[in-house]
């Protein structure tokens, strides 16, 4: 039974199956070892998870929606984001469109 | 005979852990959320718990989604953390009690719930933060983590998480030994990381958890979990942890301290301590 939530996407099967290599790759980022590999050598990093083609595209845009289209999950892409120096505000502006400054704004102003 | 004394949750946002190691407390940003902790120190040096439950969800530490429980108990006399990934900093280790996980595994499988038993569990930011939050300076009590899937979906329900509660809770009644216990539930409130909703905070809903948790919390048990998905945040879906440590205290608590701040990272962070109130201690006084 699906349910849409505007803007949502609901990890579920469908997408933890889509996502797996994606998400198994991030999984291997909790080691600083691991990172570092990434960072040597993006392509052959991914080559070695055997990402798909939409999933290396994806992580080569380091576009956030785009990963998430691709089955990523936002907690083991967050381990991904921190390898290019971005926070989950950061990741958070990308997504919505607006710069970060504005995306702390609007979290302030959900407080009002 | 091991006795509840009472229940603690809390937000358990990674950004807390650089905030601590930072030691950035009197930081305006981090004030109104670290200034929320001083009843619960209080309360804690003055009631003295000898061990601790913990509800939370790993975010991909200990478990991966090649395999991934539902509800898993840890059954270790230590419980480390690692690196996440996150740029955390690594915790300190957490004593367990694994005769008592033993107990409680044992009784909560009796009572229907299916659990997965983990004599080797890491435990990540979720248990790492809260422990640190409630005990800054150290000398935790050992703990029982109970691990709840917030993660993929189908998650259990609200219903479902405040029933295995109440199922540690009479685990916990049973125990013969003369234990002050105090549950945790650990994540929340209300936020959302991913998507075009990403931002996301429910000021309104969050205040009803709270209100509900002590007055009527059986109401919060006919959300559904897109409905809870909808109103508190993918990600508020943590609430489910909540509720475990809610089903665990008796029928009637009292809310002996609230604090509710809004935003930590991009999350609505609240930390409540309750006391927890016997039935038996409810039909006197009726």
């Amino acid at each position: 039974m699906r349910h849409h939530i505007e803007g949502t996407t609901m990890f579920d099967g469908d997408q933890a199956q889509k996502g797996y290599a994606l998400n198994r790759m991030c999984f291997s980022f909790n080691s600083a070892e691991n990172r570092e590999a990434f960072r040597r050598n993006e392509d052959a990093y991914c080559a070695r998870y055997g990402l798909t083609k939409e999933q290396r595209e994806a992580v080569k845009s380091r576009n956030v929606l785009q990963l998430i289209e691709a089955g990523g999950n936002v907690y083991y892409l967050a381990k991904l984001a921190g390898i290019f120096g971005l926070n989950v505000q950061d990741i958070g502006a990308q997504q919505t469109g607006m710069s970060v400054e504005a995306f702390k704004q609007k979290l302030v102003a959900a407080g009002r | 005979m091991a006795r509840i004394i009472g229940g603690i949750g809390t937000t358990h946002v990674p950004a807390i852990g650089k905030a601590i190691a930072e030691q950035k407390h009197d930081d305006p940003y981090w004030k109104p959320f670290f200034s929320g902790f001083t009843a619960v120190h209080k309360w804690l040096q003055t009631e003295r718990p000898d061990v601790a439950v913990v509800f939370s969800n790993d975010h991909g530490l200990n478990f991966f989604l090649d395999k991934l429980p539902t509800f898993a108990v840890g059954a270790a006399n230590e419980y480390r953390n690692e690196d996440e990934g996150w740029g955390i900093p690594v915790s300190r280790a957490a004593k367990g009690d694994a005769p008592l996980s033993w107990h409680l595994i044992n009784n909560v499988v009796e009572d229907g719930f299916d659990i997965t038993m983990c004599q080797e569990m890491l435990i990540d930011h979720a248990v790492t933060i809260p422990l640190n939050l409630m005990w800054p300076q150290g000398g935790w009590p050992p703990i029982v983590p109970v691990a709840i899937n917030t993660v993929q979906h189908p998650l259990p329900s609200m219903a479902r998480c405040f029933e295995l509660g109440r199922s540690v809770g009479r685990a916990l009644a049973s125990y013969p030994q003369d234990l002050k216990v105090v549950v945790i539930g650990t994540g929340g409130l209300s936020h959302q990381l991913d998507g075009e909703r990403a931002g996301f905070i429910n000021k309104e809903f969050d205040t009803l958890c709270m209100d509900q948790l002590s007055a009527d919390p059986e109401a919060l048990t006919h959300y559904t979990i897109p409905q809870l998905v909808e109103l508190a945040g993918a990600q508020g879906v943590e609430f489910l942890n909540w509720m475990a440590m809610r089903g665990a205290l008796g029928g009637t608590v009292r809310e002996l301290h609230r604090n509710y701040h809004i935003p930590i990272s991009n999350t609505a962070a609240a930390t409540l301590l309750f006391e927890n109130r016997p039935r038996a201690e409810r039909r006197k006084a009726a």
